[in-house]
Order: structure tokens, then C-alpha cells, then sequence
């Protein structure tokens, strides 16, 4: 099978379905000519004209306040959110306006947008263009929050998406752009609330999302040379939480760590960690341990920032003690 | 005044919708009063001529996004008083199925996007309304209600931009009742309300909003060319509303006189100036009026009973509608 960037997927989902569908357009800053700082958009203006890849002011309330109204008159908008960090402004666009009219109007309204954003640290570039918000939206009833961690995923789930009647948001590792993973040149679709086992194994489920994914592969092939069978697990949506894959894998194997690059406190992590206590307790031979990213704003020094995202050195060794028996009363 | 529709029926049609707004306010005033209606309202009294004078130039496939004081803009779209007192009593036949209640009202049938209960918050809502008119090759207009206080937000700024940007037709219609809850509006805005749009190159009016006439006349100018790809527009409405900022605000006399509200409901009612013409150009006798008012009264009435004998919603209904199939 070829193999293409998470970039390229993301383009090539955006202009299949604004290929498919007229009343798809995309909206954001420099996302015409310029196809966004991440050139991830690079040749959908050439193709679809400014009509419809629409290079919008500085002004992140106010563009996200036009998807939601376009999209409650029968468009199906993408919005382009340059960085992950801009969240923060958009909330009341997104957060009480988008999430809300479905249910403020007893299901008259519906609004078919897609926020897509990106997340992740390590790209030395400071506190305001780093975070991983995922858990402030995945919080407010109403909105999807999906987060490929390939280049196929990123592709399936653009897709659906694009065609579902909610408003989604999609966060893209930055640093996975030029990542590469085999992706069909047939059409396809990953539906919303099914995970995917990427590793199978006895001892310890790693459920991880987004880049974390990657984290958690290089764990368990490390574990594995220790003997010990990590099952990996990309829930590939948060909302919705495809619960019963998780369930099911942690009765098998009685210990999980969860990984999310989001800040650990009152984040994903802490939410499944949550659901597997309350739903799978008397399977459990250890507690569910949670690794985030550190509850600190991400420092600019690569020799700080590196110490505030879960490493695949760290996850081996929560996971050695987890399986040794260790119990781990304080993080 | 004015002279805007020449027909009868439609002098007529204005006059009816302005006392079916006064008659649904009144109602819904006394269900606060009686205890019988969950939480507050805010009262759209006063304002009649606003809502009623740009709805009429406005079809059902035009839209209009309305706000926190949004029962007029709702009537004047065409809603129904049954499904609106339902829906301000949280029942399951209400507009929203009891979900919303009065500061969400959304009629779509009508073009009603929804009253938006942040101050504000639907500017974006039809501005993208008229971004997808466009779009689409429609001549839809959008209508974007809101009051003075609205105007201290940012996200009016940043969508006048946009729409000044692109042509889009959209028309913002501030209505300057004079108070941004209960702080007078020359303490929040400095400068000239008009000359803020216009610094986006945006056609900016102001108007008398107690005289229905001169408000429509307006608006069907402002809609029409909108409707060609002349747009956006600004208009500031000069108005007042007669309650408090909400039915609760009874002793306001801290920061609004009674001498003052006394004035605006003796010298300038939109409904009381409006009646009068009617009967002075032998439009309408003050019988045929006093008919019609009647019958409003009377349709209000057996609204608000049906309304409060209806059933709320099955407790199964509480998490349906959070996401869309």
C-alpha cells in the first residue's frame, strides 16, 4: 500500500468531500495561498477557488461564530485553527453557541461544522503555541473530539467529520505532519466511538491517543523484550469513548496506564482511568495509573520542555511496576 | 410619520403584531408575577415598532437571530403564542420541547435562528447566516437583533469586518433602549454608536423605533438592496423598554426615573402612535382596533391556558437532542 503524510491525508480527506459536497467549505487564516503555516492545505485553493477556501482576518470568535451560523443554514464549514492554543479565544463560539443549539432547541438546530486544530509539545515553541486542550472540549456535552494518531486515521476521520451533524473537533499532532503510514487509495471511513488494538497483549493495556500512540508502541516493543505483553489501544475518538474495547482488553489483562499528552490533572487520562475503576474494579490487580503532561505551562528550554510529556522510558517503567506488583501510592 | 406600506392589510398586519407582542409580554408578565412560570423573562414592551417594523420586510426564508429580550423578534417572525407560552412554562409542546425556555426560542419554519441569552452571541450566528446565502447564490437576508449593551462586545467588531470584507447581507439592528441592563448607555459607550460601523465602511442609520412606519420604510429600502449584494447595513434603533432590565428589576428608580418611563409610555408608544394614525387616515375605526385587541387578548388567554394544563417533557427526554443523528 502507498504510503502518504498525515498531511497529505488530511488534504486529501478535505477535497474528497469538497469534491462530494457542495455545501463543504473551509474558513481560517492563511489557509488559501499560503495552505496554513503547516502547508498541510497546500493546493485545495487552487482547486476549490477563494469561494470556498476562505482566508479569514485575525479574528478566531469571530470566524468560528460564522461557521456556526453557516452551518446552522445548511453549510457544512471546516474551520482551520491555526494553533490548538487558540481554543482559549473561540469558547463561547464553540463552547455555548456550536455544542448548544442541537439541545437549546429541542433538535431543530443542528450545526455540521469541524473545528480542526492541532496539539503537542516538544517543537520548542513556548506556553501559547503547545498545549493539548482536548480535555477542555471533550468536557462540554454536544461536541465530538476525535485525535488520529496516523496519517490513516487522520485521513478516516476527517472524513466522518466532515459528514457528521455535530460540531467535531479534530486535534492533529503537529509534530506527526510529515509522519508517514500506509493509507488506501480507495475510499474509506473510520466511524466515530470504535477503537483500534493496535498491539495485542496479555499483561497491561496502554490505551493512548494522538501522538501518545507512538509513545505507547515503542513502550510495549520495549516491555516485550522483559517478557512483559503490552496491548496498545488508540480510542482514535474521546467523545465518543469507545468504553467497552477499554473494558474488555483491561478484564484480560488487569493493569492499564492511560497516556494522553493533555495536563494530567482533571484530564483524559483521569476520565478513563475514572471509567475503568467504576467499570471493570474487581478485574484490576493494580490501579489505573494516568500519565499527562506535566501540570505546568510548557516551558520554551528543550531542556525542560522534554521533561513534561510522557516518554516511552517513563511508560516502561510505570508499567514494570504496575506488572511487578508495585503499588503506586503517589505520583 | 413615515409612509411606508400604502396597503391596508398591511397597516393592518403591523398593528396586530405589535399588540400581539405587548399582549404576550403582558401574559407572560403575570405568569412571573403568579409564580406559575419557572425563572425570568426579560420584556420586549416598548420595543414593539423595532421587531415588528423590520420583520415585516423580511420573508420566511430570511433570517433573523434575536436575543435575551427575543419574544418580540419571535412573534414578529411569525410564531405561534401556544407553542411560546408552552415553551416559556418548560413544557413538551413548547418551540424547543421545553429545552430552551424563553431566552432560546428558535422557530426555524420562520427563519428564527434562536434568541441567544449571551449578550452578543449570535452576531457571529448571522453573520455566517448571510455568509451561507451568499455562498449558496441566495439573496436571503439576515437580520442580527441586538441592543446597545451588545456593543461592547468584541465579536461585533470582528464580524462587521468580515461582512464589510465580503458584502455579505446581513443587517445589524441595534436596539438602543438606553440602558445596558441597568447602567445607562451613555456610561458604556463612548462615541458615536452609527460611526463605529461606518468605520468598516458599513452604511450606518439611526431611527426612530417607536414609529413603525419609519422603521419599516427603512428596513424594506435596507432589505431590498441587501438582497443585491449591496450590504451590510447598520441600524440603530432608538428606543425604550418600559419593564425592567428583567421582570424581576421592579425597584429601578436607582438608576431610571419614573418621570422618565412615564414620559416614553404617554408621549411615544409605538402602539398608542400607531392606532392613532390608523384612525386619523380612516384606516381603522377606534371600534374595528378595539376588536382586534380583543381578539388578541382573547387568543393570548387561551394560549396561556393550554400552556399551563400541557404536559412537561418525559424525564426521558433529558439527554435526547444533545448530539444530532
Amino acid at each position: 500500500m502507498r504510503e502518504i503524510t498525515l498531511s497529505q491525508a488530511v488534504n486529501e480527506a478535505i477535497a474528497e468531500e469538497m469534491r462530494r459536497d457542495p455545501t463543504v467549505f473551509l474558513m481560517g487564516e492563511d489557509v488559501a495561498e499560503a495552505g496554513t503555516p503547516f502547508k498541510v492545505l497546500s493546493g485545495l485553493v487552487e482547486e476549490f477557488g477563494t469561494e470556498r477556501i476562505i482566508d479569514t482576518p485575525i479574528s478566531e470568535p469571530g470566524f468560528v461564530g460564522l461557521a456556526v451560523g453557516a452551518a446552522m443554514t445548511g453549510a457544512r464549514p471546516i474551520v482551520d485553527l491555526m494553533f490548538g492554543d487558540f481554543i482559549y479565544l473561540v469558547m463561547d463560539q464553540l463552547c455555548n453557541q456550536a455544542a448548544k443549539q442541537h439541545y437549546m432547541s429541542g433538535g431543530k438546530l443542528t450545526v455540521p461544522m469541524v473545528l480542526r486544530t492541532n496539539m503537542g509539545a516538544t517543537r520548542r515553541s513556548a506556553a501559547q503555541h503547545s498545549q493539548s486542550l482536548q480535555a477542555l472540549v471533550a468536557h462540554i456535552p454536544g461536541l465530538k473530539v476525535a485525535m488520529p494518531s496516523s496519517a490513516y486515521e487522520a485521513k478516516g476521520l476527517m472524513k466522518t467529520a466532515i459528514r457528521d451533524n455535530n460540531p467535531v473537533v479534530i486535534f492533529e499532532d503537529k509534530l506527526m505532519y510529515q509522519d508517514k503510514a500506509p493509507v488506501p487509495e480507495e475510499e474509506y471511513l473510520i466511524p466515530f466511538g470504535e477503537a483500534f488494538v493496535k498491539r495485542e497483549g496479555r499483561d497491561i493495556t496502554l490505551i493512548a491517543t494522538s501522538s501518545m500512540v507512538q509513545v505507547a508502541e515503542k513502550a510495549a516493543m520495549a516491555l516485550a523484550q522483559e517478557g512483559i505483553e503490552a496491548e496498545v489501544i488508540d480510542p482514535r475518538t474521546i467523545v465518543p469513548l469507545d468504553e467497552a474495547t477499554l473494558i474488555e482488553s483491561v478484564k484480560k489483562t488487569s493493569r492499564a496506564i492511560v497516556i494522553d499528552e493533555g495536563h494530567q490533572s482533571y484530564g483524559v487520562t483521569s476520565e478513563i482511568a475514572s471509567r475503568l475503576n467504576e467499570k471493570a474494579f474487581y478485574h484490576l490487580d493494580a490501579p489505573v495509573m494516568r500519565m499527562g503532561a506535566m501540570d505546568v505551562p510548557v516551558p520554551f528550554s528543550p531542556a525542560l520542555e522534554d521533561l513534561t510529556v510522557p516518554t516511552p522510558q517513563a511508560v516502561v517503567e510505570a508499567a514494570r511496576k504496575l506488572c511487578g506488583g508495585e503499588m503506586i501510592h503517589a505520583a | 410619520m413615515a409612509k411606508a406600506k400604502t396597503n391596508t392589510e398591511d397597516y393592518l398586519r403591523m398593528y396586530r403584531q405589535m399588540v400581539r407582542i405587548r399582549t404576550f409580554e403582558d401574559n407572560a408578565n403575570q405568569l412571573y408575577l403568579s409564580a406559575k412560570m419557572p425563572g425570568l423573562t426579560h420584556m420586549y414592551s416598548g420595543e414593539e415598532a423595532v421587531a415588528v417594523g423590520i420583520c415585516e420586510a423580511l420573508t420566511d426564508d430570511d433570517r433573523i437571530t434575536s436575543t435575551h429580550r427575543g419574544h418580540g423578534h419571535c412573534v414578529a417572525k411569525g410564531a405561534e403564542f401556544k407553542e411560546m407560552f408552552c415553551e416559556l412554562l418548560g413544557k413538551a409542546e413548547g418551540y424547543c420541547r421545553g429545552k430552551g425556555g424563553s431566552m432560546h426560542i428558535a422557530d426555524q419554519s420562520h427563519g428564527n435562528l434562536g434568541a441567544n441569552a449571551i449578550v452578543g452571541g449570535s452576531m457571529g450566528i448571522a453573520t455566517g447566516s448571510a455568509l451561507r446565502a451568499k455562498l449558496q447564490g441566495s439573496d436571503d437576508v439576515t437580520v442580527c437583533f441586538f441592543g446597545d449593551g451588545a456593543t461592547a462586545q468584541g465579536l461585533w467588531y470582528e464580524v462587521m469586518n468580515m461582512a464589510a470584507l465580503w458584502k455579505l447581507p446581513v443587517i445589524y439592528a441595534c436596539e438602543n433602549n438606553g440602558y445596558s441592563e441597568y447602567t445607562k448607555t451613555e456610561e458604556i459607550a463612548a462615541g458615536s454608536i452609527t460611526a463605529r460601523a461606518e468605520a468598516f465602511g458599513i452604511e450606518a442609520h439611526q431611527v426612530d423605533g417607536q414609529d413603525v412606519m419609519a422603521v419599516n420604510a427603512l428596513a424594506q429600502k435596507l432589505v431590498a438592496r441587501a438582497r443585491k449584494g449591496e450590504g451590510p447595513f447598520f441600524i440603530e434603533l432608538m428606543t425604550y423598554r418600559y419593564h425592567g432590565h428583567h421582570v424581576g428589576d421592579i425597584n429601578r428608580e436607582y438608576y431610571r426615573s419614573k418621570d422618565e418611563e412615564k414620559d416614553w409610555k404617554d408621549n411615544r408608544d409605538p402602539i398608542i402612535r400607531f392606532r392613532a394614525h390608523l384612525v386619523s387616515e380612516g384606516i381603522a375605526s377606534e371600534d374595528e382596533i378595539d376588536a382586534i385587541n380583543a381578539e388578541i387578548e382573547k387568543d393570548a388567554a387561551e394560549a396561556v391556558a393550554y400552556a399551563e394544563a400541557a404536559a412537561y417533557p418525559d424525564v426521558s427526554e433529558v439527554d435526547m437532542h444533545v448530539y444530532a443523528a
